[in-house]
């Protein structure tokens, strides 16, 4: 990787989500060069852990696609993948960049045609699917992963496996001797994206995610419904394989919340939203979805697509945070108890699954930015004028869906390419 | 209707929102509840009683005063901590449970037979005379607080484990006949006087 070629008149994209792409691209179509890193193995983000987008309900592979054609169709963007910043020193117009790079142990010569994988038996929890499934030791990050390379899980270098998979890898792409490495690179502005988190939901003890098997988060319930995922795209629920048809939506799961996350997550109404059509699309009129919430924040143009849900016969709306869960032992059905506020009803509601619709935090904690940038009380990075030519982009610097994350990005690298404008002595 | 209770109806007509948020002990924090029943839901109390805290604080708002401050739910209170422990908002709660049955107290207007409110009343009336609890006044007046007979009855019933506390020298029988208190009682007096004056001065300040 020594031929990384990098100016202050460069532009350093970390995070390779959809912000991270769009910003990315954006610049490089202006002429500007770019380096993408990845900490992960693909692009793509967690959008590519989404079986649907709302509000149109399309695939995200769709949306993916068409910025991974620009992406590779550019000569001025390089992808660095496996790849985070570890130091950063300078000022506005000429950062010092130290990046580290860690081994993947297949190199630009695999074809993924997975004779690797078949012969490797350890197997490890699949973080793509939120450990819902399990992957091989030798593995394709998911199937729209860019780039189409194998990967081999560090924790089986040393064992038999890695031979295993060197011995049958035709094209001479596993390189077992891959060492990390590091790159100090020089670069005019710095665009951050590393975007968003779930909320640990084993923090919000009285939902018992920790101990009721049929109690998953929102971005587990995307992973059930992808047709590649750990079900098949069955909803099946985790106790007892059992199909789930009754399903519980909880609202605001650690945010909006002084114990947990203060702010509110502005997308996981929407989310769930988009989640109870999952359920009818699953089983037509045998499907029931419902929602347990504060208030609907379902904003401007978005309302239509609440409006229909809320048609809906076989989606209902309880207006009530749900207090606590426990089990039904016998059936596994979670239990919901709580009081709702639309009469001051208590209730104790059984259901077949109950979905969480968790929080979103930074995906980098505070403490750990290599770079001091203004970071705002629920961790986000404020824009400020002492951040240098350092901008953030989507969900690194607010809870934001697809569509805002991309306007969002799409300014940051408007602000980026101002900065080595100037660098380059070309005012504007 | 007592004078005080008057009073405070001429003067915060029908905001009583803003009544009970200049008078009632962090009666401020009623308007920061956004109604999401979590604290409702966790009571363990919940399926007993008559309006559970998320009730009450939207009866407040909704200027329902005979109502709340004549209701037996915030004597029912354990203090058990629950909803604070889960508030979103992080309400004082409890204490504002006990802020508004002492404010419906001081008014006259609290439900005279509940139990909370009467044990309340004789152990505070017992503490401040003294500045020490006279826990065998307080027992005696306890037993008898539902009246002679069952005060005779409960008496008979507790006759074992008051013998054993006279043998471990847990309860004097010296304490009938003034019981020991702290040396400065009209110290005490004057402090709580003083608190008193405060309290009422704050009240009178407070224009939101
Ligand atoms: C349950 C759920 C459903 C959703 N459904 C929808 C929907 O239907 N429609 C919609 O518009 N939005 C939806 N969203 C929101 C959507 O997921 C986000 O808007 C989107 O992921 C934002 O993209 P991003 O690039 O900012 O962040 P991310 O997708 O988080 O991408 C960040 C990238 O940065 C990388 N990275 C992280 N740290 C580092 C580091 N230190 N160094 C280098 N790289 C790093 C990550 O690996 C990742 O690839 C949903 C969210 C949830 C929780
Ligand atoms: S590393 Fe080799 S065996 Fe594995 S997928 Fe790539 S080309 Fe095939
Ligand atoms: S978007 Fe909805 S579910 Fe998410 S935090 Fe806000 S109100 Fe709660
Ligand atoms: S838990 Fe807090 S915010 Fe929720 S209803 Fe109770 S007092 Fe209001
Ligand atoms: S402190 Fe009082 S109001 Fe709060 S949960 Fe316990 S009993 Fe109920």
């Amino acid at each position: 990787m020594a031929d990384i070629i990098a100016t202050n008149e460069t532009i350093l994209v970390v995070g390779g989500g959809i912000s991270g792409m769009t910003a990315a691209i954006e610049a490089a179509e202006c002429g500007k060069q770019v380096i993408l890193i990845e900490k992960g193995p693909s692009v793509g983000g967690r959008v590519s852990q989404l079986y649907k987008y709302f509000p149109k309900l399309c695939h995200p592979t769709c949306g993916l696609e068409i910025n991974l054609r620009r992406l590779k169709g550019n000569k001025n963007v390089r992808l660095l993948t496996m790849t985070e910043v570890s130091e950063v020193s300078g000022e506005a117009g000429n950062y010092s960049v130290t990046l580290k790079t860690t081994p993947r142990y297949v190199n630009e010569n695999c074809t993924a045609c997975g004779a690797c994988s078949e012969v490797v038996d350890a197997e490890f929890d699949d973080a793509y699917n939120y450990g819902l499934g399990k992957r091989k030791g030798a593995y394709l990050p998911n199937k729209m992963a860019y780039p189409q390379r194998y990967v081999l899980d560090p924790q089986i270098i040393g064992t038999p496996d890695a031979t295993k998979a060197k011995e049958a890898c035709k094209y001479d792409a596993i390189d077992l001797e891959m060492q990390e490495e590091s790159n100090t690179i020089t670069v005019g502005a710095i665009i951050w994206a590393t975007g968003w988190q779930p909320y640990d939901a084993n923090k919000i003890q009285p939902y018992g995610y920790d101990r009721i098997a049929n109690v998953i988060t929102s971005v587990e319930f995307e992973r059930l419904m992808d047709p590649h995922g750990p079900t098949g795209g069955k909803l099946l629920r985790p106790s007892d394989g059992k199909e789930a048809k009754d399903i519980a939506f909880i609202q605001c799961a650690g945010s909006r919340d002084r114990n947990y996350l203060k702010h509110c997550s502005r997308i996981c109404c929407m989310a769930s939203l988009k989640q109870t059509t999952y359920v009818r699309e699953r089983y037509a009129d045998e499907g029931k979805a419902t929602v347990y919430y504060i208030d609907i924040r379902a904003i401007d143009r978005i309302d239509d697509f609440y409006q229909k849900v809320k048609a809906d016969e076989n989606v209902t709306f309880i207006k009530s945070k749900v207090a606590r869960i426990d089990e039904d032992k016998a059936s596994g059905n979670p239990i919901l108890h709580g009081v709702n506020t639309e009469g001051y009803h208590r209730y104790a509601n059984q259901h077949d699954l109950v979905v969480l619709a968790v929080g979103m935090e930074p995906s980098v904690a505070q403490d750990e930015f290599p770079v001091k940038v203004t970071i705002n009380e629920e961790g986000f990075i404020e824009q400020d004028e002492a951040n240098g030519a350092i901008f953030a982009a989507g969900c690194s610097a607010d809870a934001l869906d697809v569509n805002r994350a991309v306007q969002n990005a799409t300014a940051s690298a408007l602000r980026a390419i101002q900065v080595v404008n100037r660098a380059a002595g070309m005012e504007g | 209707m007592s004078t005080m209770n008057q009073a405070k109806v001429e003067k915060y007509r029908n905001d009583f929102l803003k009544e009970v948020t200049a008078n009632v002990e962090e009666g401020e924090w009623v308007k920061m509840c956004m109604q999401c029943g979590v604290c409702a839901g966790s009571c363990p109390f919940g399926p007993y009683w008559e309006h559970p805290p998320q009730e009450i604080f939207m009866m407040i708002r909704a200027g329902k005063r005979e109502e709340v401050l004549t209701s037996t739910s915030m004597w029912m209170c354990t203090s058990c901590y629950n909803c604070i422990a889960r508030c979103p908002r992080e309400l004082p709660i409890t204490h504002i449970m006990h802020g508004l049955a002492h404010y419906a107290d001081r008014l006259g207007l609290a439900p005279k037979n509940q139990p909370t409110r009467k044990f309340a009343n004789l152990f505070w009336n017992n503490l401040t005379k003294k500045g020490r609890a006279n826990e065998l006044k307080l027992g005696i007046a306890l037993y008898f607080m539902n009246g002679f007979i069952e005060g005779i009855k409960t008496a008979l019933k507790m006759q074992k484990m008051g013998l054993n506390m006279f043998k471990t020298k847990r309860l004097s029988p010296m304490e009938l006949l003034g019981g020991h208190g702290i040396k400065d009682t009209g110290g005490l007096h004057a402090i709580l006087k003083k608190a008193r004056e405060i309290e009422l001065a704050n009240a009178e300040k407070f224009n939101g």
